[in-house]
């Protein structure tokens, strides 16, 4: 039995304490937004934020994980795809088959809680998510424009 | 009710094509049962239903597999319909309500660059032929000529009277009128919808997790399945003991799947997959268990210099020529095995019961599917249909059925449960249809003044065909190895003239099953060629563009590329400094496509700026979609030739996850600036051909930059030049 704090809400699953985060979201609470790419925390597609962390949540166990701290996968970004990196995401067109793409958003919106202004460097440095539609250049341009509409202060993260 | 197309009762046949090997079913629908499978939901015909409140829903028979291929043919479609755009979703149409409808929507197969410019024209003409229907359907109601009315965003206008009414009102109607006999399709000039960079129409779930993957289905009482089969192509399975697995937790089954794999059914897909780890397996590897990269190398290495060979090409006399040369230039390249790795594994899921087979699956042929369902039910395929889910990436490997027969192998040991089997990484990893492993000898002959006197091309290597479309061989010899070879060929023609040439193949094929990879032949064989004509125009000491401009000027859709890429990348002004660069074109998949690379080699270290590239088409159907093929297609194809290789060790694949299967990521991929170039008059693929040239450009341009020929490929795997 694990409790945890998901996407604002206090969930009991009844699982293997090894078992990964990643699919306790996805089998035993239904959140098939999260997805599985490799299992080894090489591709960034299970990419949630724990306490505003970017986290690979295939390589976390459930038993890592404390009952205080806040999960919050895609589905908990923003209730109606509103979030603003959801919507640069959305203004780009950026998906290409989609599967890597709510990973890429959660990792791009953890680099941006943590740097408003992020260098093509630093996006290079953090974003390590892989795309095999290769969507990296639109995934960067996103990431720019959502920078600029929330220090423009059009929008709060 | 009232149909494009009459049902008759009549036999027809399904290819299944690659995805299955040689088979090919026949199926007979009698008439009542196709009926009942065509009184489906209102609508106009085939491809279009109108709703009441002026919804349209367009039909699309073409899987989406990211490549935009849903929204390029709605787009085709609702041109000609003239709706209104802001009210169009889509839907997919069962491959069995396919059968049962003398398959209206034709050919669901997605590669091969074909979404869409194989059926532009029937998917034009079923939004036209719905046009005219609901026009003609609102001019009854008039009482007037449908010559007098006119429709346009889904409001026919009747102008004499002033009356207008749309689309929703007479959608019924429309359905009883008359299929028009003639129809005219609208000149691409006046294209208001088709031809329009328009966003696609299935962005918006995939920002927020709500768009389901094949992966991610749920079904009332469903259990998970993790599979693993025997780890070397050709081995089966001798044994297994589940004594341990079977007492741990949510364990329901652990089965027998046909006789090369064994897997574990539990309530979660994760507990299967625990269990199977823990099952003690005993295989027998079978004849291929000492093969590895070596003893192939040394095969393919053998069939470069044979006698035998079947030939692509043959003008003049270039053996001659090559023999009696005072000096030659050659230069020998190989490519390797390449793993599609789609984001998404490989999975399917499967309702089994002695009545009724459903499946629910990420393909890139539905009908294939259909087949290969069918086949591993043992029921008759009209007991069965395909629900074609969204595909986490396809670049060909979705067109394979091997995952959807276990599917099903396994539901049938499990009757009555839905059963969702997922591959791990690694099975899939393990489990490719990779890409085919061939070398390349080249040899070339200058005369005094530089220009090419003869060249002999040797391809040693796989055919895809021989393993996976022995029906496509010819005479033993398969034409698909000649991509971009085909001196007069329509779909992939060499663009260079050259008096003597010769281009031949030996085959040698292994145990390694190739399949179709994003590109196929292409991608290998514009870096043989591209690569070796600018070691050719550098030993006739000549500028690369100018050497191939001599060699395209009775070209000049070519030619156009060529020189597009080079304006494009500034080939007449200095770079930076510190900066080399590398052009090449081909053809492929029935367009002409170019690229100009931007690099620099610093210690070791290898930075791609910038590639400029041009595809011409002929028609674009949306052209902000062919600009993201392209950059995607360059990450997919760059990978390959930079990082990646499947290996081979006691005869399976040494490369087992992302961790030694490295793919390009954000840091390493260059700017890419996309100039369409459509010259009309002809319909050529986008999703894949443009991925071969971004190779051979910057290896060229790496050649430039370190005076250095990388000539076996991945880059990456020569230890004197790495990534940044
Ligand atoms: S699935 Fe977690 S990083 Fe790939
Ligand atoms: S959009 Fe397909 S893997 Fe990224």
């Amino acid at each position: 039995m694990a409790t945890l704090t998901i996407n604002g809400e206090k969930r009991e699953v009844d699982v293997e304490s090894d078992t990964p985060l990643l699919w306790v979201l996805r089998e035993q609470l239904a959140l098939t937004g999260t997805k599985y790419g490799c299992g080894i925390a090489q591709c960034g597609a299970c990419t949630v934020h724990i306490d505003g962390v970017a986290t690979r949540s295939c390589a976390m166990p459930v038993s890592a994980v404390t009952a205080d701290q806040k999960i919050t996968t895609i589905e908990g970004l923003s209730p109606d795809g509103s979030h603003p990196v959801q919507k640069a995401w959305l203004a780009l067109d950026v998906p290409q088959c989609g599967f890597c793409q709510c990973g890429m958003i959660m990792a791009a919106t953890a680099l941006l809680k943590n740097n408003p202004n992020p260098t093509d460097a630093d996006i290079d440095a953090e974003i390590t998510n892989i795309c095999r539609c290769g969507t990296y250049n639109r995934v960067r341009e996103a990431i720019k424009t959502a920078a600029t509409s929330i220090r423009e202060g059009k929008v709060a993260l | 009710m009232t149909h494009l197309e009459n049902l008759s009762r009549r036999r027809f046949v399904v290819g299944s094509a690659a995805a299955v090997g040689s088979l090919s079913l026949g199926f007979h629908i009698p008439l009542a049962q196709a009926a009942a499978a065509a009184a489906l939901p209102p609508e106009v015909n085939a491809w279009v239903v109108v709703k009441p409140d002026d919804a349209i829903v367009i039909r699309i028979a073409r899987s989406e597999m990211g490549q935009g291929t849903l929204t390029g043919l709605a787009q085709l479609v609702a041109e000609e319909l003239e709706c209104d755009w802001s009210k169009v979703t889509t839907e997919y149409p069962t491959p069995g309500q396919n059968l049962a409808r003398n398959r209206v929507w034709k050919d669901f197969s997605t590669g091969g660059s074909r979404g869409i410019r194989s059926s532009h024209d029937y998917v034009r003409l079923g939004g036209a032929a719905a046009r005219e229907m609901l026009i003609a359907a609102a001019a009854q109601g008039w009482k007037v000529p449908a010559s007098e009315c006119k429709a346009s965003k889904s409001v026919i206008t009747h102008a004499a009277s002033g009356r207008t009414t749309t689309y929703g009102k007479v959608a019924i109607v429309a359905a009883t009128m008359k299929v028009p006999e003639k129809i005219s399709l609208k000149d691409p000039s006046t294209w208001t919808i088709a031809g329009k960079p328009l966003p696609r129409l299935d962005t918006a779930d995939k920002l927020t997790g709500k768009q389901i993957y094949g992966m991610d289905i749920k079904l009332p009482g469903m259990l998970s399945a993790a599979v693993t089969a025997c780890p070397v192509f050709g081995g089966k399975l001798v044994s297994f003991d589940a004594t341990a697995a079977e007492k741990m937790p949510g364990v329901k089954k652990v089965l027998k799947v046909d006789d090369t794999a064994v897997a574990v059914v539990a309530d979660t897909w994760w507990r299967a997959k625990t269990a199977l780890d823990a099952l003690r397996i005993t295989w027998d590897y079978g004849p291929n268990k000492k093969v590895d990269t070596a003893s192939i190398n040394k095969m393919m290495t053998e069939g470069l210099d044979a006698k035998e060979a079947f030939v692509g090409s043959n003008l003049g006399n270039a053996p001659g020529l090559i023999k009696d040369a005072k000096k030659t230039v050659t230069a020998t390249y190989a490519y390797g095995f390449q793993n599609h790795a789609c984001m998404e594994s490989m999975n399917a899921t499967a309702l089994y019961t002695p009545e009724k087979l459903e499946v629910w699956v990420p393909t890139q042929n539905g009908e294939a599917s259909l087949a290969a369902a069918a086949e591993a039910s043992g029921l008759p395929v009209q007991k069965c249909d395909v629900y074609k889910m969204h595909l986490g990436g396809g670049f060909g490997r979705r067109g394979f059925q091997d995952f959807t027969k276990q599917a099903v192998s396994i539901a049938k040991q499990m009757p009555g449960i839905p059963v969702k089997m997922i591959w791990s990484r690694e099975e899939d990893m393990l489990h490719g249809a990779y890409h085919p492993k061939t070398m390349c000898k080249l040899t070339g002959v200058l005369d005094e003044q530089g220009n090419i006197k003869a060249m002999h091309m040797r391809i040693s290597g796989q055919s895809i065909l021989a393993a996976v479309r022995p029906e496509g061989m010819q005479g033993g010899m398969d034409p698909a190895v000649f991509q971009g070879l085909n001196v007069d060929g329509a779909e992939g023609a060499f663009t260079y003239k050259i008096d003597n040439l010769l281009i031949d193949h030996a085959m040698r094929n292994t145990h390694i099953p190739p399949g179709f990879w994003r590109g196929v032949n292409l991608n290998q064989n514009a870096i043989y060629v591209e690569c070796f004509i600018d070691e050719l125009a550098h030993a006739a000491k000549q500028d690369p563009v100018e050497f191939r401009r001599k060699l395209l000027a009775h070209n000049p859709k070519a030619l156009n590329v060529l020189e597009t890429v080079a304006k494009g990348i500034g080939w007449d002004t200095k770079p930076a400094p510190g900066v080399s660069r590398g052009v090449a074109q081909i053809m492929g998949f029935g367009s002409y496509v170019g690229a100009a690379a931007e690099v620099s080699v610093t210690n070791g270290k290898l930075k791609i700026h910038r590639i400029v590239a041009a595809t011409d088409c002929g028609h674009v159907v949306n052209p902000a979609q062919v600009e993201r093929q392209v950059e995607g297609s360059f990450a997919y194809g760059l990978g390959s030739v930079l990082y990646n290789e499947c290996t081979i060790r006691e005869g399976r694949v040494e490369q087992t996850n992302f961790h030694n299967y490295d793919v390009i990521r954000m840091a390493a991929m260059p700017k890419v600036e996309t100039i369409p170039i459509p010259s009309g008059g002809f319909w050529g693929g986008v999703g894949e051909p443009t991925i071969a040239v971004a190779g051979p450009a910057v290896l060229n341009a790496i050649f430039a930059a370190t005076g250095k020929r990388y000539r076996t490929l991945p880059v990456f795997r020569h230890s004197d030049l790495q990534s940044v």
